[in-house]
C-alpha cells in the first residue's frame, strides 16, 4: 500500500496578512511558511500507518505544487518522516490547476491512497481533493476523520450530519481528511532533519492547464465599529437606533 | 578562516572586524531553522501545557519531558556523531539554546543536562568514559548534573572541601563531601563531581553515578523562580568511585570546571535571548489588547519606549552572541586540525573566547532582567498575577545573574582576562592604550559630514573603545598589580567593553543585513538609539574610572578627552524608539 499526501505551503496561521497597494496580491515579505495544518495531520496519520506493520504501508510520499521557494516546507515534511517527495514546478494558481497537476503526476506514479486536507488555511477552498478524484475517475471520500487499514482494506470513518459513517472502498481513492485524523502533528526529530537532506524530491514540469479562476482583488474585513452602550432603563433609544441607524428592525 | 585572521579574545578593543567576517542570524540555513522549529514545537507540545504541574514540583513529569526531548534527539545536538549525537556546529548549538531558552524551568533542566552535565565527558573524557556515558546522555537514557558549588565554596570554587581519598589497592577513590545548588539533583543518573585528591591544592573531577552506595540526594530547595527544576544538595558518604572514572588528570579539575563555565556562560547568553523574545511578544500582545482611556495602551509613548527598549537590548545582545559563536566555530576548526583530541580542541576553542563568554553572560542576563521587569510593568496589575506568563518570567530570569558565575565575578573576568591575555602577548593592548592616554586628542577620530552611515557609527564606536583603552592605561599605571583589588574600576572598564562589543556587533550585523536584504530604516533606528545611549554610559563609566585613579590635574585633561571620545549625533530618540515600537506593535510578535 502506497500513500500520497498532498501538501500546501501556507502562511503561518498567526500571520497578519498584508495586501499590495492595488489589492491584487498578498505581500509575502516576512511571512513564515508552514505545511497546511490539515495536510500535516494527514501526513501524521500516513506515517502512523507506516509505523504499524499490520497496515502494510510501504511508502509515504508528499506531493506539492509550487516553485522552488516552497522547498523548505517540503523538507519539513521529509524531516517529519515522509520517504520522498514530488514537486510540480508551478505557482499554484487555483484548486483546479493544482488538482490537474497532481492528477497528471498520478498518471505517471501509482499510489493507492491519496490524502488531501479538507481545506488549506490560506484560501479555504475545500476543492482540490474532489477535483483530483474527478480527473482520475476514482472515488473520493470527504470529511474523513479516521483511516485504518484492516486485512489490507482501508476502513474510513467520516463525519455525516448527526453522526458517523464507516465505509470501505477499493484503492485507489482520494480521502479528504479533517481534524481528528491524527491527534497532534508530529515534531521533526533531529534524526529526521538530518536525513531529510538525503531524501529525493522529484520535480515535474507542469502540464498545460488554464486555471478556471482569476483573482480580481482581495479585501480585508472592515474594522469593527465601536460598540454603543444603551442604558437598560432606556429601551426606546435601543429601538430607535435599531430602526433608524442599524436598520435591522 | 586562517588563524591569524581570526580575532583573539578581547582583541576587539584594538582590532577592526568587517561585516563580511561576522555571522548574523539572518544567515541561518534551512536545516538550522528546522532544528529551531523542532525546539519551538517541542516547547509548545510538551513543555508549556505541563508548566503549572512542573511549577508544583512534579519532578517525575520534568524527568519524563527531558526523556522525550532526548528521544527527539535534542539532547544530542552538541554531541559528536561518534557518540550518538548529531555533531552540530557551535552556531547551531547556540540557536537551539536560544530557542529552548523560552522554556522556563525546563530550559534550565535541559541546558544543565546538555551542557554542564554532558559536555565535560565529551570534552575531557577518555575514549572509554565517552563510550560508556555519552551515548546514554545524548539520548536521555541517562540524565546528568554538575556538582561544583559547596556551602563554603561558591564564587571561590577551588576552596571546596569535598575530598577523594585513593583506596589502598588504588582501584577506587573514596569520595566524601557535600555539594549544593545542584540542578537536576533529584533525578540525575550521572554527576560530574569536583573534589580534591588527598591534600591536593587544586581540584580533580570525577564521573559519579547517583545509584552508587553513599550518594544521598537532599530535599529540593524552595526557590524564587525556576520552580519546575530540581535543585538540591548532594552528599557523598564514603562513595567508592572507580579510579577509571576520574575525568581528565589528577589536579585538572579546576581547569575543567573553569572551561565548562566558559561554555555554560556563553550558552546562557543564547538562552536568555529566547526567554527575552518570549517576554517581548507577551508584552506587545498584552499592550495590543489592553485599553485604557479608550485606547490601546500600545499607542502611548511611555509604553512604546519600553517596548522599543526591550527590542533594542535584545537585538544588540543577539548580534553579539552569534558573532562570537561563529568565531568559536572557526577556532574549533583550526584547533581540531592541530590537536589530536577533538573534544579537547572544542573546549579549547570555547575557552579561548573567555572574555566574550563572560561579557555576554553579564550583558545577556541583565538584558533579560530589564525585559522581564518591563514586561511585568506593561502588564500593570495583571503582571503581578501568577496567572500571567510574565510573572513567572520575572522570577525565572533572576537566577541568570547568579549562576554560571555571578555577574560580579564575570564583570571582573571581562577586563581582567583581556588584560592578562594581552600581558601574555596574545595581542598588543597596552601599546595603543599608552599612546591614547598620552595623546588622546591625536587619537580622536573626528566625525565628518561625508562619513557615510556605517563609517560614522564605526568611528563613534572606535572612539568609545579608546575611552576604555585610556582607562586601562591610567588604571594599570596607577594601581599596577593592585588593580585586581580595584574592582569598581575594573567594572567601569568592563561596562565600556560590553557597550562597545555590543554596539560594534549590532552595527556590523545591520550592515551585513542591508547587503543581503536592502535598507530597512527601523534597523538603523536600533543602531542609532543603542550607540547614542552607549556613548552616555561610556562617558559615565570612563569618568567614574578616571576620577578614581587620576590626580585632579590629570583628571581634567582625561575627562576632556572622554568627552571627545563619546561624541555622537543629536538624535530624536523619541521618534526613533516609536518607529521601533511601531514595527513590534504592527507585527504583534518579536520579528526582528
Amino acid at each position: 500500500m502506497k500513500i500520497l499526501v498532498c501538501i500546501s505551503n501556507v502562511p503561518d496561521t498567526t500571520t497578519k496578512i498584508k495586501l499590495s497597494a492595488d489589492g491584487k496580491t498578498i505581500d509575502t515579505a516576512g511571512i513564515q511558511w508552514v505545511i497546511n495544518p490539515w495536510d500535516e495531520l494527514s501526513l501524521t496519520r500516513a506515517l502512523e500507518l507506516k509505523d504499524d506493520p499490520a497496515a502494510g504501508v510501504t511508502l509515504v510520499t508528499v506531493a506539492h505544487v509550487g516553485t522552488s521557494s516552497s522547498e523548505p516546507t517540503i523538507r519539513k515534511a521529509l524531516a517529519i518522516g515522509a520517504d520522498d517527495a514530488i514537486r510540480v514546478n508551478a505557482e499554484p494558481a487555483d484548486a483546479y490547476f493544482v488538482a490537474a497537476q497532481i492528477a497528471a503526476v498520478l498518471e505517471k506514479e501509482k499510489y493507492d491512497i491519496i490524502l488531501c486536507g479538507i481545506e488549506s488555511s490560506d484560501y479555504n477552498g475545500s476543492l482540490t481533493g474532489g477535483i483530483i478524484a474527478e480527473f482520475l475517475g476514482i472515488p473520493s471520500v470527504s470529511s474523513v476523520s479516521s483511516l485504518r487499514i484492516e486485512n489490507g482494506k482501508p476502513v474510513i470513518v467520516r463525519e455525516i450530519d448527526g453522526g458517523k459513517e464507516t465505509l470501505t472502498l477499493p484503492v485507489p481513492f482520494v480521502a479528504v481528511v479533517q481534524k481528528g485524523i491524527a491527534k497532534e502533528p508530529r515534531i521533526a526529530s533531529m534524526r529526521g532533519i538530518m536525513t531529510a537532506r538525503t531524501k529525493q524530491i522529484r520535480v515535474y514540469e507542469p502540464v498545460a492547464v488554464n486555471p478556471l479562476t482569476e483573482i480580481v482583488m482581495y479585501e480585508k474585513p472592515a474594522p469593527r465599529a465601536a460598540c454603543k452602550f444603551i442604558s437598560p432603563d432606556n429601551p426606546a433609544e435601543l429601538i430607535h437606533l435599531l430602526q433608524n441607524e442599524a436598520k435591522v428592525i | 578562516m586562517e588563524k591569524d585572521k581570526l580575532i583573539r579574545s578581547g582583541e576587539f578593543l584594538i582590532k577592526e572586524t568587517s561585516a563580511s567576517d561576522i555571522f548574523i542570524p539572518e544567515e541561518f540555513n534551512e536545516e538550522q531553522k528546522m532544528i529551531a522549529q523542532t525546539c519551538r514545537d517541542f516547547l509548545a507540545a510538551e513543555v508549556y501545557p505541563a508548566i503549572p504541574q512542573l511549577e508544583k514540583g512534579d519532578r517525575e513529569l520534568m524527568k519524563s519531558i527531558l526523556k522525550k526531548s532526548g528521544e527527539l534527539g535534542l539532547m544530542g545536538i552538541s554531541v559528536p556523531e561518534e557518540y550518538g549525537g548529531f555533531g552540530q556546529s557551535f552556531v547551531t548549538q547556540m540557536f537551539a539554546a536560544e530557542t529552548t531558552g523560552a522554556g522556563y524551568s525546563f530550559s534550565v533542566a535541559f541546558m544543565a543536562h546538555c551542557g554542564i552535565g554532558t559536555m565535560p565527558i565529551v570534552y575531557y573524557g577518555n575514549e572509554d568514559q565517552r563510550q560508556r556515558y555519552v551515548p546514554k546522555l545524548a539520548t536521555g537514557e541517562f540524565l546528568g548534573a554538575y556538582c561544583l558549588t559547596e556551602p563554603g565554596a561558591g564564587s571561590d570554587a577551588n576552596s571546596g572541601k569535598t575530598n577523594a581519598r585513593p583506596s589502598e589497592d588504588g582501584k577506587y577513590y573514596i569520595l566524601n563531601g557535600q555539594k549544593m545548588w545542584i540542578t537536576n539533583a533529584g533525578f540525575a543518573d550521572t554527576l560530574i563531581v569536583f573534589a580534591k585528591v588527598e591534600n591536593d591544592r587544586v581540584l580533580s573531577a570525577f564521573i559519579v553515578e547517583s545509584s552508587w552506595p553513599g550518594v544521598v540526594i537532599g530535599a529540593d530547595e524552595h526557590k524564587m523562580g525556576i520552580k519546575g527544576s530540581s535543585t538540591a544538595q548532594i552528599f557523598f558518604n564514603d562513595v567508592k568511585v572507580p579510579a577509571e572514572n576520574m575525568l581528565g588528570k589528577r589536579g585538572e579539575g579546576f581547569r575543567i570546571a573553569l572551561s565548562i563555565l566558559h561554555m555554560g556562560r556563553i550558552k546562557l547568553g543564547a538562552n536568555v535571548l529566547g526567554a527575552a523574545k518570549k517576554s517581548i511578544t507577551d508584552s506587545v500582545k498584552y499592550a495590543n489588547e489592553r485599553k485604557q482611556f479608550g485606547v490601546l495602551i500600545s499607542s502611548f509613548g511611555a509604553i512604546k519606549y519600553k517596548l522599543a527598549e526591550q527590542v533594542i537590548r535584545c537585538y544588540a545582545a543577539e548580534s553579539a552572541v552569534y558573532r562570537v559563536s561563529k568565531d568559536i566555530d572557526d577556532m574549533m576548526e583550526i584547533l581540531k586540525a592541530e590537536m589530536p583530541d577533538k573534544g579537547r580542541a572544542a573546549i579549547e576553542a570555547i575557552s579561548h573566547y573567555a572574555v566574550e563568554a563572560a561579557l555576554l553572560k553579564v550583558a545577556g542576563s541583565e538584558m533579560l532582567d530589564y525585559v522581564v521587569d518591563e514586561a511585568v510593568q506593561i502588564h500593570g496589575g495583571m503582571g503581578y498575577s501568577a496567572e500571567m506568563d510574565v510573572e513567572r518570567s520575572y522570577r525565572d530570569s533572576r537566577i541568570n545573574r547568579i549562576f554560571e558565575g555571578t555577574n560580579e565575578i564575570n564583570r571582573l573576568l571581562v577586563s581582567d582576562t583581556a588584560m592578562k591575555r594581552a600581558m601574555k602577548g596574545e595581542f598588543d593592548l597596552f601599546g595603543p592604550a599608552e599612546k591614547i592616554y598620552n595623546n588622546p586628542d591625536e587619537s580622536v577620530e573626528k566625525l565628518q559630514d561625508n562619513d557615510g552611515y556605517f563609517n560614522r557609527k564605526k568611528k563613534m564606536i572606535r572612539n568609545m573603545k579608546k575611552a576604555a583603552l585610556l582607562c586601562i592605561h591610567g588604571a594599570t599605571k596607577k594601581f599596577e598589580k593592585g588593580l585586581v583589588n580595584e574592582q569598581e574600576v575594573l567594572n567601569n572598564i568592563t561596562d565600556i567593553m560590553i557597550d562597545t562589543y555590543l554596539a560594534e556587533s549590532l552595527a556590523l550585523r545591520v550592515e551585513k543585513r542591508e547587503g543581503m536584504k536592502g535598507t530597512d530604516p527601523v534597523y538603523r533606528d536600533i543602531i542609532d538609539v543603542f550607540v547614542y545611549d552607549a556613548a552616555f554610559r561610556v562617558r559615565k563609566n570612563a569618568s567614574d574610572a578616571i576620577c578614581s585613579f587620576a590626580s585632579p590635574d590629570e583628571a581634567g585633561r582625561l575627562l576632556e578627552a572622554v568627552e571627545k571620545f563619546t561624541r555622537t549625533d543629536c538624535l530624536n530618540v523619541k521618534d526613533a524608539r516609536r518607529r521601533i515600537a511601531d514595527k513590534l506593535i504592527a507585527d504583534n510578535d518579536y520579528k526582528f
